[in-house]
C-alpha cells in the first residue's frame, strides 16, 4: 500500500526491537551485542543523515561473516543459544535492506519470534509484564505500518493496548483449555532450557565456593512426614570416588542392573516430594538416603548410591521419594570396592600420605583414624572461610600443613585423601547441606548457596558412613546454614548479609508466590490440564475442544458487538438537524437527495421544480430548519419542525 | 520469491473460485443515489497474505512450544492468535457504517483523466484510518484517507476518460485493513456519478471560415482585436481575468473590460462549415473553435444539426457549447444532470 517508511516509524521500530531484544543482548556473547547495537545505531543514523543503503555484496559478506562467527562461538548453529544468536543477528541485519513497509512487517512478525526465543531462556514471573510490554509495543509498530505517514504514538499506544487487553481472555481461555500433548515433538537441543549454575560431575578447590555467590534455587521440598533436623539435611548429589592431584570426579557412575547397593533400613522413614530446578545434568537429588523401591519412573539408584535419572534434567521436575535417615549402606565390601576408594596418585601430596600412614601404624583402628582427623580439624586453628587463599600443585599438603583456611570442598577433598593415605577407603559426596523453610508455603527451599561436600569412609560392620569435616570446624555452618557461620568481615555474597527479618518475610512471600507460579502455571501440561479440567467435568479431548471453540466463539461475539456499537453513527446533537435529516430521508424515497455541493436552500428549489405538489411543505419546512438551526428565532420550535416533518407523508 | 510462487500455485484454486464470487456480488451491487451507508452486512472481509504469514507464525509459535513444554511461549502464541482473531472485527469495525455520497466531479476532455469525488462520512464517534478507495481489485491504486469521528473526507476515483459524452462511474471499492492489516475488508458500492468529457480538442490550426461564421455586423479588422471599447457591468459567467480590478474600489460593483472585437462581431461556429471531415473529427475542430473564441474574448454562437446556441461568451456559455458537443448524438443517460 504505502511503500514509503517515515523516519519516525523507523526510529520506533528500532526502538522497540532494542527493547525486544534487550534480555538477549545482555546474555549473548559480546562481539554479538555489540555487532547487534551497531547494526542498529547505523541504521538509525542512515535514516537521519539519508546515507546509501550498502549494496548486495556488503550485505553478503556480513551475513557470511555473522554466520561463520555464530559457528565459531558455538560449533554450531542448530543449538538453542546459537540459534538465538543467530536469529538476533539476522534480525539486526535485515534492518541494512529495511527500505518499505513490507519490510516491517517481516521485521514485526521477526520480533514476536524473537519474543518467544526469551522464554525459552527464562519463564519467570516478570517475564509476563516483560511479554504484555513487548507484545503492545510490536503490535504498536504494526499499526502505525498500515498508515501511511507516522501515527501519533499516544493513539498506536492506545489502540494495540486495547486489543492486546481484549485478546488476554482469549489468552487464558486458549491456555486453560487448549489440548497439550506431552512434548517433545521433535527432541530438543542439547542446551535446551535456562543456562544454570549448579553443581557438576567433578569437583577442583574453589568450585563450590563460586557457587555460594549464587541465591539461584536449586530445588524445593515439601516433607508428608515430620522433618528432619537441618543438621541431618544432607542432600545426597554426585559421588565423587577418583582423584587426580587436584579434582574429584566420577569416572563411571555404575547404574547397570547388578549393581545396586546393599542398603539396610534402621530407622524412621521421611516421605517428601522434590520440585526440581532444570541443572542439564542426569542426576537427581535425595535426602540421605533415598530407598531404591521407590524412586521416580525413570530414575535408578547408582553403585554408589547416586540418583541417576535416565535423561538430563532440561525442565523443572517433580517426583516424591522415601528417605532413611538412619542406614547401613553397603555393609559387606567388594574387593573391587575398596581397591577403588583407596586409589591415590602418586607423586601428590606427600606431607598428607605421610601423615596418614603414621596414623595408621600408631592408631590401627579406622574409627580412631577418623575421629584422629576429626580431632585434628577441631584443635588445629583451621578456619571456615569463602575467600581461601589459592592452593598450588599439592593442594592438600598445603591446605593442611600451611594455609589451613578453605570452604566445605578443601576440608572434603583433603580429608578423604588423608582416610585413603591411612587405608580408609573414602569419598566425596557434593550435594546440598540444609534448607530454609517458608513458613508461608511450608515447604523447604534449597538454593545453590547451600551447596555442600562432605566425605563418606567406609568402615567394617557399618558400610559408608558420612563424615563431614566442615562440621568440626565450623558446626555453625551445619546447624545454622552458611549465613550464620562465616564472620561478618568475610564478605558474604551481598545477599546473604544484611537481612533482616521484614526482608525475610518478603523474600519468604516471592518465593511463594514464585513455587505457586511454577506448581500452576508453568506446570500447566498434559498431566495437570486433564485434573484440573476434569473438575468441571471435561475429561475428554472432545469436550475440551467444544468447550475452547464455544467460550472462544462468545468471547468473539462479545468484542465484536462493543466494536460494532462503537461504530454505529452516534446520535446527532442538534435537534433541528436531526428533523432536517428525517425530512430529507423521506424525500429520498422520492429520489431526491441532497447533493453534497448543495445547500437546505438550493436542494429545496430543486425539490420545488420537480415536485411542485411538495413545495408548500418544504418550503415550510426549510423555514422551520433555518430558523432553528442558523437563528435564534423563538416563534418557531424544533416541536413544530418535528410535527412538520412527521406529518409529511410521501 | 520461489516460496511465493509455490503459494500462488497452491493457492489458485482458492483465487479462482473467489473471483467466481467476486464477480457474482459485483454484478449485484445497485447504483444508487446515495448515500450509502455502509452496512455490517455490506462489508466483506478476508485475510491479507500477511494475516496467513501470521498464523503461519503463530502455528510454528505453537509447535515450539509444545516441543519445548514452555507454558510462556504458550502465552504468547495465544495472544498472538488472540490479537490476530480480535483485528478481524477491529478491521471489521474500522469500515461500518461509514456513509458513502457522491462528490463533485469536473468535466474533462476526451483523452484526459476524469476524477470522481467521493465523500466519505463518519457519523460515528470512532475515528477511522486507512480507508482506501479504489476500483474494485486496483488496491494498489488506491487513494488513502482518515477520518475522525463526526467527519468527513473526500477521497477521489480517478478513470481515463477516452470517448466523449456521459462517463459513467461503475462500482467501487472502500477498503481497508487498518489496524493490523492482517485482514482486508471492503465494501463495494455505485453511486450515480458521471463525468460530463468534451470531445478532444483538435490541434491548433484553421480558423474558422469567415464567411460562413460572420454574420450581423462587418468587421472592423482584426487589428482591433486587442483595441480597449470600454467597461460594462459585470454579468455571471465572465471570467475573472476580464474584471477591471482597478475600477472596483470607486465603483463598488465589478466592471468587466471590453474590446472592440468583442464588441461588433459575433462569430459562428457552424457544423457545416467542416463539412469536410467525420463526425467525430468535426467535434474536435469545433471544440478547439469554441476554446480559441473564448480565449480571444469573442461573442461566439454555435451551431449543430437541430441544435443552435446564440452567440455570447463567458465560462456558463463556454460549458454550454462543450455539454452541446460533448452529448452530440450520444444516446442521452444524464442521470447526473
Amino acid at each position: 500500500m504505502n511503500e514509503y517508511l517515515p523516519l519516525l516509524t523507523l526510529w520506533r521500530l528500532l526502538g522497540v526491537l532494542a527493547l525486544t531484544m534487550s534480555p538477549h543482548l545482555l546474555r549473548l556473547p559480546v562481539w554479538v551485542s555489540l555487532l547487534i547495537t551497531a547494526l542498529l545505531s547505523w541504521r538509525a543514523l542512515s535514516a537521519y543523515h539519508q546515507w546509501p543503503m550498502p549494496r548486495m555484496p556488503l550485505k553478503v559478506v556480513l551475513t557470511l561473516l555473522a554466520g561463520g562467527g555464530i559457528v565459531a562461538q558455538y560449533g554450531s548453529v542448530s543449538g538453542q543459544q546459537a540459534g538465538t544468536a543467530l536469529l538476533c543477528l539476522m534480525a539486526a541485519l535485515k534492518l541494512l535492506e529495511l527500505k518499505a513497509r513490507r519490510d516491517v512487517m517481516v521485521m514485526v512478525f521477526l520480533m514476536y519470534f524473537l519474543l518467544l526465543t526469551h522464554f525459552l531462556v527464562s519463564q519467570e514471573i516478570w517475564t509476563v509484564a516483560f511479554l504484555l510490554i513487548c507484545a503492545v509495543a510490536i503490535t504498536a509498530i504494526l499499526i502505525e505500518c498500515q498508515h501511511r505517514g507516522a501515527l501519533s504514538p499516544r493513539l498506536t499506544l492506545r489502540k494495540s493496548g486495547i486489543m492486546v487487553a481484549q485478546a488476554l481472555p482469549l489468552m487464558i481461555v486458549m491456555f486453560v483449555l487448549f489440548p497439550r500433548i506431552p512434548g517433545p515433538l521433535w527432541g530438543l537441543p542439547a542446551d535446551a532450557g535456562a543456562a544454570r549454575s549448579g553443581l557438576s560431575d567433578t569437583m577442583s578447590p574453589g568450585d563450590i565456593s563460586s557457587l555460594i555467590e549464587s541465591d539461584e534455587i536449586a530445588f524445593r521440598v515439601r516433607f508428608d512426614t515430620a522433618p528432619p533436623a537441618n543438621s541431618a539435611m544432607y542432600w545426597r548429589g554426585p559421588v565423587l570416588d577418583h582423584f587426580d592431584g587436584r579434582t574429584w570426579e566420577n569416572a563411571f557412575p555404575i547404574t547397570a542392573a547388578g549393581y545396586e547397593p546393599e542398603i539396610e533400613r534402621l530407622g524412621q522413614r521421611v516421605v517428601y516430594e522434590i520440585t526440581l530446578e532444570p541443572h542439564r545434568m542426569r542426576w537427581l537429588f535425595g535426602l540421605d538416603l533415598p530407598r531404591r523401591d521407590h524412586l521416580p519412573g525413570d530414575a535408578i539408584m547408582s553403585r554408589e548410591a547416586q540418583l541417576m535419572a535416565t535423561k538430563s534434567v532440561i525442565e523443572r521436575r517433580r517426583y516424591s521419594l522415601v528417605s532413611d535417615t538412619d542406614y547401613r549402606l553397603q555393609p559387606t565390601a567388594t574387593e573391587r570396592m575398596v581397591r577403588r576408594n583407596l586409589a591415590l596418585p602418586a607423586k601428590f601430596n606427600p606431607q598428607t600420605l605421610e601423615l596418614g600412614r603414621r596414623w595408621r601404624q600408631s592408631l590401627g583402628n579406622d574409627a580412631r583414624i577418623v575421629d584422629a582427623a576429626l580431632r585434628m580439624f577441631r584443635e588445629q586453628p583451621f578456619v571456615y572461610t569463602l575467600r581461601p587463599p589459592p592452593l598450588g600443585r599439592n593442594s592438600a599438603d598445603e591446605f593442611l600443613f600451611t594455609t589451613r583456611r578453605g570452604f566445605c570442598e578443601h576440608y572434603a577433598s583433603a580429608f578423604t585423601l588423608l582416610m585413603r593415605a591411612a587405608d580408609v577407603p573414602a569419598r566425596v559426596v557434593t550435594g546440598y547441606q540444609g534448607g530454609q523453610l517458608n513458613e508461608i508455603g511450608g515447604y523447604y527451599v534449597v538454593r545453590q548457596s547451600d551447596a555442600h561436600a562432605w566425605s563418606e569412609v567406609w568402615l567394617s560392620g557399618r558400610g559408608w558412613v558420612r563424615v563431614d569435616p566442615t562440621a568440626a570446624v565450623a558446626p555453625e555452618r551445619i546447624e545454622r546454614g552458611i549465613e550464620g557461620s562465616i564472620s561478618a568481615g568475610e564478605g558474604l555474597p551481598g545477599y546473604l548479609s544484611n537481612r533482616t527479618r521484614l526482608r525475610f518475610y518478603f523474600e519468604a512471600r516471592w518465593d511463594w508466590i514464585n513455587a505457586r507460579w511454577n506448581a500452576m502455571v508453568l506446570a500447566y501440561g498434559p498431566e495437570l490440564q486433564q485434573q484440573f479440567l476434569s473438575r468441571f467435568g471435561l475429561d475428554d479431548l472432545r469436550s475440551m475442544i467444544l468447550a475452547l471453540t464455544v467460550i472462544v466463539t462468545l468471547a468473539m461475539a462479545a468484542v465484536g458487538l462493543v466494536l460494532l456499537r462503537q461504530s454505529l453513527p452516534a446520535p446527532i446533537r442538534d435537534p433541528a438537524l436531526r428533523e432536517w435529516r428525517r425530512f430529507t430521508r423521506k424525500l429520498g424515497k422520492l429520489g431526491l437527495v441532497q447533493r453534497t455541493d448543495e445547500g437546505p436552500r438550493d436542494f429545496i428549489n430543486r425539490v420545488n421544480e420537480l415536485h411542485p405538489d411538495l413545495s408548500e411543505r418544504a418550503n415550510r419546512i426549510l423555514m422551520l430548519y433555518l430558523n432553528n438551526r442558523y437563528l435564534d428565532n423563538r416563534d418557531a420550535t424544533v416541536a413544530d419542525l418535528r410535527q412538520a416533518v412527521s406529518a409529511l407523508r410521501l | 520469491m520461489r516460496l511465493w510462487l509455490v503459494f500462488k500455485i497452491l493457492l489458485h484454486p482458492l483465487r479462482a473460485a473467489q473471483d467466481r464470487i467476486d464477480a457474482w456480488v459485483m454484478a449485484r451491487v445497485k447504483r444508487q443515489p446515495g448515500p450509502i451507508d455502509i452496512g455490517r452486512k455490506r462489508v466483506y472481509i478476508l485475510p491479507t497474505r500477511f494475516g496467513y504469514g501470521f498464523a503461519l507464525l503463530a502455528f510454528v509459535m505453537l509447535l515450539g512450544a509444545m516441543n519445548y513444554s514452555n507454558s510462556m511461549a504458550f502465552m504468547l502464541t495465544f495472544l498472538l492468535a488472540g490479537i490476530g482473531l480480535i483485528n478481524m472485527h477491529h478491521t471489521h469495525a474500522n469500515l461500518a457504517h461509514l456513509r458513502l455520497q457522491a462528490g463533485t466531479c469536473e468535466p474533462v476532455f476526451a483523452g484526459e483523466t476524469a476524477h470522481f469525488q467521493v465523500r466519505v462520512d463518519n457519523p460515528s464517534t470512532a475515528p477511522r484510518y486507512s480507508l482506501a478507495l479504489s476500483w474494485p481489485k486496483q488496491d494498489e491504486h488506491a487513494q488513502l484517507g482518515d477520518v475522525s469521528a463526526r467527519d468527513s473526507v473526500t477521497l477521489t476515483l480517478s478513470q481515463p476518460a477516452s470517448r466523449r459524452g456521459w462517463l459513467r462511474a461503475g462500482v467501487f471499492s472502500l477498503a481497508t485493513e487498518y489496524p493490523l492489516g492482517l485482514f482486508h475488508a471492503w465494501t463495494w458500492a455505485e453511486l450515480e456519478m458521471s463525468c460530463l468529457v468534451y470531445p478532444r480538442p483538435a490541434p491548433a490550426g484553421p480558423q474558422p471560415p469567415a464567411s460562413a461564421g460572420y454574420g450581423g455586423l462587418s468587421s472592423s479588422g482584426r487589428s482591433g482585436q486587442d483595441e480597449f471599447a470600454g467597461l460594462r457591468s459585470y454579468q455571471r459567467g465572465d471570467t475573472l481575468h476580464s474584471i477591471h480590478w482597478k475600477s472596483l474600489p470607486k465603483l463598488r460593483t465589478p466592471m468587466v473590460k471590453q474590446f472592440a472585437e468583442t464588441l461588433d462581431q459575433e462569430l459562428w461556429l457552424d457544423w457545416s462549415a467542416v463539412s469536410a471531415l467525420d463526425t467525430e473529427a468535426r467535434l474536435s475542430q469545433l471544440t478547439r473553435w469554441v476554446l480559441d473564441a473564448e480565449a480571444g474574448q469573442r461573442n461566439y454562437g454555435l451551431r449543430l444539426p437541430g441544435q443552435t446556441l446564440a452567440p455570447s461568451h463567458g465560462a456558463a456559455h463556454r460549458f454550454a457549447c462543450l455539454k452541446a458537443l460533448a452529448l452530440f448524438q450520444t444516446p442521452d443517460h444524464d442521470d447526473a444532470a
